[in-house]
């Protein structure tokens, strides 16, 4: 499972390379467009997938010591959270599309050098898009979980699969633990820190 | 992969910390640093990854394969943005007028 996540870890890689390039070759274009991100939101769907990530630390316990009621409501809360994670990104999804900071023929940026501002919401939504189709993904797989978790077909011998899919679901954390500094909190202090 | 049973204790311990560095690094951003918002920013992300994969994904207690396949999984993505940032940087592109 962990060769899987180091590949995983190359992929989402690919894509934090491309935001180091180009935020270093376009600094005030990335702060003025990471400016207009919710920094509310994006900590509270953090706070969000950090609790998930509780809950499934949870579950994988359940699993280990055998019980089965608490490992599917464990795994039940741990579906809930993932989904309230992808019900905020959604708002935050159409704010953009509202606001034409979608890149395309309808992007429009009002603060400064517009092109490179795009090139930001490209990496953002490249970034945050990947990030939803994992979690998406995961949410799938605890789902089987849990029926098959409520058959009974997991014990304290044979959990095998609740433990990978709570990697899975773990390294999914880190990875908007990585990302939510790096795109919303970059322009934070624009937001008058000391005013 | 580990059976060992870590206790519940720990994973709340652990929760309870990675929500103070959430509020830690958010209260921060808002104080302009210059260059040290990146850094802070940054290290408190890490501290944050480093805490999910020691306890959450319980590499504390596995073997020292997974340990090394950990570690090196790190490594690579460090050669890939190093190596990438080396090249960039030494491009002379960075003087191109916004």
């Amino acid at each position: 499972m962990w060769l899987f996540l180091v590949t995983e870890i190359m992929f989402f890689g690919g894509m934090f390379t491309a935001y180091i390039v180009y935020r270093s070759l376009y600094p005030n274009a990335f702060v003025a467009a990471s400016h207009t991100l919710d920094i509310t939101m994006g900590a509270i769907n953090t706070a969000v997938l950090i609790c998930s990530s509780l809950s499934m630390a949870l579950a994988v316990n359940a699993a280990q010591l055998g019980r089965r009621k608490s490992l599917v409501w464990f795994l039940i809360l741990t579906i809930l959270l993932g989904s309230v994670f992808l019900g905020i990104k959604a708002v935050e999804y159409h704010d953009k599309f509202v606001h034409h900071h979608v890149p395309g023929a309808s992007f429009h940026f009002e603060g400064p050098e517009p092109q490179n501002a795009q090139l930001f919401f490209s990496i953002y939504f490249g970034a945050t898009g990947l990030h939803a189709l994992h979690m998406i993904i995961g949410i799938v797989l605890l789902a089987i979980l849990a029926i098959r978790a409520q058959r009974g077909r997991f014990s304290s011998e044979y959990y095998t699969p609740i433990d990978m899919t709570g990697l899975y679901w773990h390294f999914v954390d880190i990875v908007w633990i990585f990302l939510f500094p790096l795109l919303y909190l970059l322009g934070g202090h624009l937001q008058g820190g000391g005013h | 992969m580990s059976g060992h049973a870590e206790s519940r204790k720990v994973y709340y311990a652990i929760f309870g910390a990675l929500l103070a560095l959430t509020y830690l690094t958010v209260a921060v951003a808002r104080i302009d640093l210059g260059r040290l918002n990146t850094i802070v920013a940054l290290t408190i992300a890490v501290t944050k990854a480093v805490l999910v994969v020691l306890f959450f994904m319980h590499v504390r207690h596995s073997n020292r394969l997974t340990k090394l396949v950990v570690v090196g999984g790190f490594v690579w993505l460090a050669l890939l943005i190093g190596l990438t940032m080396l090249d960039v940087t030494s491009r002379n592109w960075l003087t191109i007028p916004g």
